[in-house]
């Protein structure tokens, strides 16, 4: 075997950032568990991710200790609890380099935060004082991809049947790349908004956005990027992506459901008019109108998901402790090794990019004829969990010809040895089925 | 084993050599003909259920669709037991085996009613797969509707 030596001054593989799995694992409570009489083998972290005993301990010891509302109270535990809500949106916001902390906006999940974006286009298309960027008509065009989770799709959908303004999509190529080839027939004058995933949920495609980005600055649209399965998985520095909005879920990050993110650049946050009215997005309020608070209180009404918040503060914190250089790394061995044994499963087939570039650790597959339901039930029958149907991402499903696929996504805390046993478990598939 | 439970031989019998699929037209030209098409909005598996009703009775039903062992199997199971039946005896089968599926593995199926059906006592333990298992017995009864023969048992008689 020759081995090609890396020239003396370029990064040499143990340059790698790296981290020690067996450590973190022991950091997660549930890995320890049994399913159906196996050691659990968690290949579903796209959909959502384990919570480290660092991010569980804060959350209890938030309602053990600091319990109270936040934003309104003078006494000791209001004061507490305000500055731990306010605390983890400071870490949150540095932890994609966010200009400032007042561009994050904490919401339900990236679900609601395109939510939050939409009605607000809709709400500014009723009001002919509102600026120009948010108002939608006939004429007007709202670009989103073929890629995407329905949660990009429908509340463009919605808007666009609200407004009259056309929705319009990037295809995607037989590797399951964003084809880009028309961008500028796609993206025009007529574009107000692009609203495009960073990685894709079912296909692990990473979309390179820099030329999409450079277009929709030229026409003057806005560029709003989901970045649900990029931000859990690699370093995004909303600066470094020129994006407009970026949404991100932190159940899928190591912290807790009921909470996500929309940030948004502040000088368009303060442009946008307020969605959900209510307690604490007001700054007075008279029997015939009210004025609203600046962001990001103007997009939180009512009391917000405070113990959610806080440990998602914490999530980042042990997120970077451990370095998101080193996660990003790690998952792409997993990636690399895992596409390599799945490649060695007969009648195997992926779904979207087969190398390691430009990919995120989500591999989407067919099993031959095998329909993805028993393909997931003999697995767990095995301890292997792994997603099956159409991942909230039926235009993907319907573009490849399939009605569903199986899903098996990494983490942290995934190890070769579980895609081991998804291979291993594959191959009873195959028996039950053949 | 547990998994032997859900994929009984005969559900994997019926998935692997299907009875009676593919969509046909009627025999008689003069059978009331209807569809249904059912969709399953969590996985996406999809069927189309056709009744051909000689009177009361159900000359023909036959079905195309995409989906796993379970719902594939469960429509060639439908599609023999309840082929030729009368509609009053055909809604004590469906009944049946609604109640079958919706006894989360606590009903004991009666074999003189169900046939292979009872195959599917095993699925009732998997709430996730409950659905795949109507998925075919709810397209059958809207397509019965449709075609006149009565929705349920004490709804038959037209």
């Amino acid at each position: 075997m020759t081995s090609i030596a890396i020239p003396a001054g370029m990064p040499q593989y143990d340059d790698a950032p790296r981290f020690d799995v067996a450590r973190v694992r022991a950091d997660f409570p549930i890995l320890d568990r049994e399913v159906n009489g196996h050691p659990l083998v968690y290949l579903d972290s796209a959909n959502t991710s384990h919570k480290p005993r660092q991010v569980l301990d804060v959350l209890a010891e938030h309602y053990a200790t600091h319990n109270a509302n936040v934003s309104r109270s003078v006494h000791t535990l209001g004061t507490e609890a305000t500055e731990a809500y306010e605390g983890a949106r400071a870490k949150i916001a540095a932890f994609v380099n966010a200009p400032s902390v007042d561009e994050v906006v904490f919401t339900k999940n990236s679900t609601e935060a395109i939510n939050i974006v939409a009605y607000a286009f809709s709400n500014a298309s009723l009001r002919p004082d509102a600026d120009p960027r948010f108002r939608l008509g006939p004429g007007d065009e709202i670009v989103i991809s073929e890629m995407e989770h329905h949660s990009n799709i429908v509340p463009w959908q919605l808007l666009a049947e609200r407004t009259g303004a056309t929705l319009r999509w990037f295809p995607v190529t037989d590797a399951g790349r964003l084809d880009e080839s028309g961008l500028e027939e796609l993206v025009t004058e007529r574009t107000k908004i692009v609203s495009l995933v960073h990685t894709s949920n079912i296909l692990g495609t990473v979309n390179a956005t820099a030329r999409i980005t450079e277009r929709v600055r030229q026409v003057g649209a806005l560029l709003l990027l989901d970045c649900s399965q990029s931000v859990p998985h690699m370093p995004v520095d909303v600066v470094d992506l020129d994006a407009d909005f970026v949404v991100f879920t932190g159940h899928k990050m190591c912290g807790p459901t009921g909470i996500g993110v929309l940030w948004g650049r502040g000088e368009l946050l303060a442009a946008m008019p307020p969605v959900l009215g209510g307690g604490s997005m007001i700054e007075t309020v008279s029997m015939a109108r009210s004025t609203f608070a600046a962001p990001p209180a103007r997009f939180e009404a009512g009391t917000p998901p405070i113990a959610e918040a806080v440990a998602l503060g914490a999530a980042v914190d042990y997120l970077t402790g451990i370095g998101m250089r080193a996660i990003q790394w790690h998952e792409k061995e997993l990636t690399a090794y895992a596409l390599d044994a799945l490649a060695t499963v007969p009648k195997l087939r992926i779904f979207g990019p087969t190398v390691p570039v430009g990919r995120g650790g989500t591999i989407s597959f067919a099993l031959g004829d095998v329909h993805p339901h028993d393909v997931g039930q003999v697995l767990d029958s095995l301890g292997v969990q792994v997603r099956v149907g159409h991942h909230c991402a039926k235009p993907v499903c319907t573009r490849f010809g399939v009605p569903a696929m199986t899903r098996a996504s990494f983490y942290l805390y995934t190890t070769t040895e579980e895609i081991d046993a998804l291979v291993a478990g594959l191959e009873q598939v195959r028996k039950v089925f053949d | 084993m547990q998994l032997d439970q859900l994929y009984q031989e005969i559900i994997l019998d019926h998935y692997k050599h299907p009875h009676g699929r593919g969509l046909r037209d009627a025999e008689d030209p003069a059978a009331r003909v209807a569809e249904a098409h059912h969709v399953n909005p969590t996985c996406g598996d999809e069927i189309t259920v056709r009744v051909a009703a000689d009177g009361d009775r159900l000359a023909d039903i036959s079905y195309d669709g995409m989906g796993c062992s379970i719902s594939q199997a469960s429509a060639s199971v439908l599609h023999e037991l309840l082929t030729g039946r009368g509609a009053g005896e055909a809604f004590v089968v469906h009944q049946a085996f609604v109640e079958l599926m919706s006894g989360r593995g606590q009903v004991t199926p009666d074999e003189d009613v169900l046939g292979d059906g009872v195959a599917f006592a095993g699925v009732a333990r998997y709430p996730a797969r409950v659905k795949c298992a109507l998925l075919p017995w709810m397209a059958f009864k809207d397509a019965a509707a449709r075609a006149g023969v009565g929705a349920s048992p004490t709804e038959v008689k037209a």
